[in-house]
């Protein structure tokens, strides 16, 4: 079906896309760039150095798929939340969320324009990437799996399981096979890094 | 009375120095975990334990099933400075990611 991403013989990456992939990628980065939210960006008339000493925010993000993108530093699953951990998550917080959320929006920003930059061909277009590209691709597809991951409610690997073996009428199945899709891209990219 | 103290104080704290030293300090090491979870996939965490920490093939794929197997690994080990600072790094890739004193 939809290809994968290949080591392009003079380095770096390339995926054949159709339309309609190109399309969905794009809405789907799109949805994650409205989700991650506007850089700390001054308001008309601002002073842009306030965001450089802007603090960031100390309670974690209330929506589930931005908790997991931005998770507590301190604590964990298999640790007693306690006040000294969640004072230590909330500074920890303040101070590197912000980036956090740029550096993310970045990579989603360059995955757009990458794809606004292609030429279509009879219908598809090839996608060259170099390292840094790679690199920001690879950012980008994994936050969409853990966006579209944790809006499927995927906990555990059982989950994973039934995703696959969904039937054709559950209303999550083009969200399943989205999250499947770009799994594949994901791992494809992966293997062009590390060959 | 203060001066008069001075002479057994001095044993006094020899014992509380050997008591202190066994629990915490700042200057006991802080540790990195990383937890599992369903999404991200095996090879990407052993790409990320490679490309971030610089560990080899072998290293970064034995900690990556540690994570999916025991449900978290310790990859990295140093000052809290520094582990804030590949917490921040792993949050950065994606992966849940945790610090705590090596206890």
């Amino acid at each position: 079906m939809a290809a994968v991403f290949e080591s392009a013989p003079e380095g770096g990456a390339a995926l054949e896309l159709d339309e309609v992939e190109i399309s969905i990628l794009r809405s789907l980065t799109v949805q994650l760039l409205e989700l991650v939210g506007p850089g700390e960006e001054p308001a008309d008339g601002g002073d842009p150095l306030d965001a450089l000493f802007a603090e960031g925010p100390s309670e974690p993000p209330s929506d589930p798929a931005l908790a997991r993108l931005f998770p507590d530093a301190y604590g964990g699953p298999d640790v007693k939340d306690d006040d000294e951990n969640r004072a230590h998550s909330a500074e920890f917080r303040r101070y590197t969320e912000n980036d956090l959320r740029t550096r993310k929006r970045d990579d989603a920003l360059a995955v757009v324009r990458s794809l606004d930059a292609l030429t279509l061909h009879g219908g598809s277009a090839e996608l060259r990437l170099d390292r840094e590209g790679s690199h920001r691709w690879l950012g980008t597809l994994n936050d969409l799996r853990l966006t579209i991951g944790s809006r499927l409610e995927v906990a555990d690997d059982d989950d994973n399981a039934r995703l696959y073996r969904l039937p054709d009428s559950d209303p999550r199945k083009p969200m399943v096979m989205a999250y499947l899709w770009l799994g594949g891209l994901q791992e494809s990219l992966v293997e062009t890094l590390v060959s | 009375m203060g001066p008069v103290s001075v002479a057994p104080m001095e044993t006094e704290r020899t014992e509380a120095t050997e008591e202190v030293a066994a629990v915490p300090e700042p200057d006991v090491p802080w540790v990195t975990l990383v937890h599992n979870d369903p999404v991200n996939l095996m090879s990407y965490v052993t790409y990320v334990f490679q490309a971030y920490f610089g560990y080899s093939k072998d290293k970064a794929h034995s900690l990556m099933l540690d994570v999916h197997h025991k449900g978290r690994a310790v990859v990295s080990s140093g000052s809290r400075e520094e582990m804030e600072r590949d917490v921040q790094a792993m949050h950065g890739y994606g992966l849940w990611a945790t610090l705590q004193q090596d206890r």
